[in-house]
C-alpha cells in the first residue's frame, strides 16, 4: 500500500463543496450531523433554494486531508436527500459583510476602504453607518482586519457562494 | 376495512395494509399511548402475527434476527418516548451490520410536538445516526409513500434499518391508499453493476498475483451470492479468508478456506492477510477488528475492493481496484470473464497456508477437571451441524463460536458484529425460531449477556418459540476480564460475577427447562433433553473460569503478532 502516501498523508487543504439536495426531511440537520459525528471541519455554510426547482444548494468550505475530504464527499452522497456534490477545483467565491461602524470615525475614510473592496456605505443614523463589501473570503477577511481600525460595532459575515467558472 | 370512508383509510390502517403488502408475516412490537391507533387496527386485523415482547430493545433485536436470518426486512413497532429510546440500541446494531429493517414509532400528536409533552422525544434526530434513513411523517398524505420507501430504502443498496416516527394525530387522520403507485426516488441511486473495465483489470492483476487471498466479508451474506462465490473460489483455486460476519459464506470443510481472521482470527488466516499480495475483498470493510495495526498491515499486497457502499471503499484502505456494485452482480461478472486469463499456479501459496494451519491449528487444551467451553461449542456443532442456527451475544464465547462452530452455509450465524451489543442472543434466537421454526435455534451466551434480555425467556414461552440457550458461565465478564489479565495486571475491576440467579430457576419460573451441567456427558444428556423437550431451554455450563480466546492480536499490534495456545501442564 505504499503508492498511497498521498492519500494518506497529505497536508489539510481548504475544499469548497457544492451540495445539491432535495428541501425535506431535515437535510440540513443531517449535514450538520455528518460533520460533527465524524470530526469535520465545517468553516462556512451557506443555503438558499436553487431557482426553479425543488432543490436547494448548500455550498460548504471546509478543511481536511485528501483522504477526509473523500470520505466527506462519500458520505454527503450517501445521503437519501443528497442529490449531488461537487468538489470544486476552479471557482468564483464571494463572501459578504456587514459592519457597523460609530459615526465618529471618518466617513470618507470608511467610504474609501468600502470601495476598495467592491463595496459600500449602506445605511446612515445618527449613531452608526453601516458598510457592506462582497469579495473573494481572503480579500474579506483582509478588509475586516482593516477595518478594525474604525472600532466597528458589530460585524456580520454571509459565509461563501460559490461558482464554478 | 369497517372504517373506510370515501375509500379513505385511516393512518394507522395505512401502516397496516402497507405491512400486508409489503409480505410482512410478523411484527415484534409493544404498544403505549401514542402509538394506539395502529395497535387497534393490529388487533384487529388477520395479515400478521404481533408478538409482544417484554422490552422494546428485544422486540427490535427480535426483528433484526429475523431479518438476519432471512434476508427480509424485519418490522418493528414501539410507542414514543422510552419506547422509542429503548428500540435505539436495537437500530444501532442493525445499522452497524446493514440488516434491512423498518421501525415505527408513535410520536406526540402533531400540534403538542415541540412542546415537551409527556413521552415526548426528538426521535428523528436521536435516530438520523443509527439508521439509513428516517422520516417524522407530518401529513397522513405522506404516510404511503412514506411506507414504500422505507420498504425500498431498507433492502435496496447497502441495507439497513429505515425509522419512521409516526404522530398520533397523523395516525388517526385520512388519506388515500394506494400501494401500486410509483414514488421517485431522484437522490438515490445505488450502484449495481461493477465497471466492467476495472473487473477486467482487476481479474488481470489477480491472473499475475503469487499470492491472491480472497478477503470476504459480511455483505456477501446481505447480496445472497455465496453460490457464485464459492464457484469464483472453486474456479481460481485461491485461498479465502472471513470475516465474522461471513461465516458460512463458504463451507467450513472447504479446503480453500484458512477460518476468520482478525483479533482472535486463525493463525492461518491471519498470516495470509499479512502475507498475500492481492486482497480480493468482497463486500468486506477492513474493520479495525480485522486490520490489527493499520500502517504495518498488508503491506505486500494489492487490494481489489468490491463493495456496494462507495463510502466503504478508500475509507480505511486504498484500493487499486475499487468496484462499486452490488456483490451478487458483480461476481457474476468476474465469474463471465474468468476464462479471458491465464491464472499463475497457487499451489505453493495454498500449502504455505496449509503449513500454518498445521504448526498453529485453531485449538484449546482440554482438562479433565473442568469443562472447556470451546468444547461446548465444538459439541454442539459435532450433535446438531447444519440443523441449528447459531445466535451469540457478545464476548469471548461470541469468538469462541465464530472460531469453533462449523458453520457450512450463510444465514447460519447471528451475532452483533459491528456494534458488539450485549444481550442480543436471546431475542435474537427468538427472532431466528420465528422466522425457521424447523430449525433448532441456539444462543450461545455468556453469564453477564444471558442477564441483559432474561426478561424474553416468557415471550418465548408464551409465543411457543423453543430457544436453546447455552451459557458458558465462568462467573465474569469473559472478554473484559481476559483484557484485564492481560493488559491491566489482573486487576478485575467489576468483572467477577459471584452473585447469580439460580439459572434453572430462573428459566423454569418462566415455563422453560433448565440445566446446570459440569460434565461432558451431563451435556450431552442436557442438550438432548432440550432438543426433545420443544420448550424453551436454558442449559448452563460450567466451564473453566480462566479459559482465554486464543489467537488473539492484542490492540496496536500487527496481525501476524499474534498471542497463541500455550500447552501449561498445569493450569
Amino acid at each position: 500500500m505504499g503508492s498511497f502516501k498521498d492519500f494518506y498523508n497529505s497536508e489539510e487543504k481548504r475544499e469548497v463543496l457544492s451540495v445539491i439536495v432535495v428541501n425535506k426531511d431535515s437535510v440540513l440537520s443531517r449535514i450538520v450531523d455528518l460533520f460533527s459525528a465524524r470530526g469535520y471541519n465545517i468553516d462556512s455554510l451557506t443555503v438558499a433554494p436553487v431557482p426553479n426547482s425543488e432543490y436547494s444548494r448548500i455550498t460548504i468550505v471546509t478543511y481536511g486531508r485528501t483522504r477526509t475530504i473523500d470520505q466527506i464527499v462519500k458520505q454527503l452522497n450517501k445521503l437519501i436527500p443528497v442529490f449531488k456534490v461537487t468538489e470544486h477545483k476552479n471557482v468564483i467565491e464571494k463572501d459578504t459583510v456587514l459592519v457597523k461602524v460609530p459615526l465618529d470615525q471618518s466617513l470618507s475614510d470608511v467610504d474609501v476602504l468600502a470601495r476598495a473592496y467592491n463595496g459600500a456605505i449602506m445605511n446612515v443614523t445618527d449613531e452608526a453607518i453601516v458598510i457592506s463589501a462582497t469579495d473573494e473570503p481572503k480579500r474579506i477577511e483582509n478588509f475586516i482586519k482593516v477595518i478594525e481600525k474604525y472600532k466597528p460595532i458589530e460585524i456580520v459575515r454571509s459565509g461563501v457562494v460559490a461558482m464554478e467558472r | 376495512m369497517e372504517q373506510k370512508i370515501d375509500n379513505k383509510l385511516t393512518g394507522s390502517q395505512i401502516v397496516i395494509e402497507s405491512l400486508h403488502r409489503e409480505n410482512t408475516e410478523v411484527v415484534f412490537g409493544y404498544p403505549g399511548g401514542a402509538i394506539m391507533n395502529v395497535y387497534d387496527e393490529i388487533y384487529k386485523q388477520e395479515h400478521f402475527q404481533h408478538i409482544l415482547t417484554k422490552h422494546e430493545q428485544a422486540a427490535v433485536h427480535a426483528a433484526d434476527a429475523y431479518a438476519r436470518s432471512t434476508g427480509k426486512v424485519g418490522v418493528a413497532i414501539v410507542t414514543s418516548g422510552p419506547g422509542f429510546t429503548n428500540a435505539v440500541t436495537g437500530l444501532a446494531t442493525a445499522y452497524t451490520d446493514s440488516i434491512p429493517m423498518v421501525v415505527i414509532s408513535g410520536q406526540v400528536p402533531t400540534q403538542v410536538i415541540g412542546t415537551d409533552a409527556f413521552q415526548e422525544i426528538d426521535a428523528v434526530g436521536i435516530s438520523r445516526s443509527c439508521t439509513k434513513h428516517n422520516f417524522l411523517v407530518n401529513d397522513v398524505k405522506d404516510l404511503t409513500r412514506v411506507m414504500k420507501l422505507a420498504f425500498y430504502l431498507a433492502r435496496s443498496g447497502r441495507p439497513g434499518p429505515v425509522h419512521i416516527d409516526l404522530p398520533k394525530d397523523v395516525s388517526a387522520n385520512l388519506a388515500d391508499f394506494n400501494y401500486d403507485q410509483e414514488f421517485e426516488l431522484p437522490t438515490y441511486k445505488p450502484t449495481t453493476k461493477g465497471n466492467i473495465r476495472q473487473i477486467k483489470n482487476a481479474i488481470e492483476a489477480i491472473s499475475k498475483a503469487t499470492r491472491p487471498l480472497f478477503y470476504i466479508g459480511g455483505g456477501a451474506v446481505l447480496s445472497n451470492c455465496y453460490e457464485d462465490i464459492r464457484e469464483f473460489v472453486k474456479q481460481t483455486k485461491i485461498p479465502a479468508v472471513e470475516t465474522l460476519m461471513a461465516r458460512g459464506i463458504l463451507h467450513s470443510e472447504d479446503e480453500y478456506l484458512f477460518g476468520m481472521l482478525g483479533m482472535h482470527g486463525e493463525y492461518a488466516a491471519n498470516m495470509a492477510m499479512s502475507q498475500t499480495d492481492m486482497i480480493i475483498c468482497l463486500g468486506a470493510r477492513f474493520d479495525d477488528r480485522v486490520t490489527g495495526r493499520l500502517d504495518v498491515f498488508a503491506k505486500k499486497a494489492k487490494v481489489i475492493h468490491v463493495d456496494i457502499d462507495p463510502a466503504s471503499i478508500a475509507k480505511i484502505v486504498k484500493p487499486n481496484f475499487p468496484i462499486v456494485g452490488d456483490l451478487a452482480i458483480v461476481v457474476k461478472q468476474f465469474l463471465e470473464h474468468l476464462s479471458d486469463f491465464s491464472f499463475n499456479d497457487y499451489s505453493d501459496w495454498h500449502n504455505t497456508l496449509k503449513q500454518y494451519r498445521k504448526d498453529e491449528p485453531l485449538r484449546f487444551v482440554e482438562d479433565s477437571d473442568r469443562l472447556k467451553p470451546q468444547w461446548a461449542i465444538k459439541r454442539v456443532g459435532e450433535l446438531l451441524g447444519d440443523k441449528a442456527l447459531i445466535s451469540t451475544d457478545v464476548g469471548q464465547h461470541q469468538m469462541w463460536t465464530a472460531q469453533f462452530y462449523p458453520f457450512n452455509y450463510p444465514r447460519q450465524f447471528m451475532t452483533s458484529g459491528g456494534l458488539g451489543t450485549m444481550g442480543v442472543g436471546l431475542p435474537y434466537a427468538m427472532g431466528v425460531k420465528r422466522a425457521n421454526p424447523d430449525k433448532i435455534s441456539i444462543n450461545f451466551t455468556g453469564d453477564g449477556s444471558i442477564m441483559m434480555n432474561i426478561q424474553e425467556i416468557i415471550t418465548c414461552t408464551q409465543y411457543n418459540l423453543p430457544i436453546i440457550n447455552i451459557i458458558l458461565n465462568n462467573n465474569y465478564l469473559g472478554m473484559v476480564r481476559q483484557w484485564q489479565t492481560r493488559f491491566y495486571e489482573d486487576r478485575l475491576a467489576e468483572t467477577v460475577l459471584d452473585t447469580q440467579a439460580d439459572f434453572k430457576m430462573l428459566t423454569e419460573s418462566m415455563g422453560g427447562v433448565g440445566y446446570k451441567v459440569h460434565t461432558k456427558e451431563e451435556f450431552d444428556k442436557a442438550l438432548e433433553d432440550a432438543v426433545a423437550s420443544n420448550k424453551t431451554a436454558m442449559i448452563e455450563v460450567i466451564v473453566d473460569r480462566r479459559e482465554e480466546v486464543l489467537p488473539m492480536v492484542p490492540n496496536g499490534h500487527a496481525l501476524d503478532e499474534m498471542l497463541l495456545v500455550e500447552d501449561k501442564g498445569d493450569k
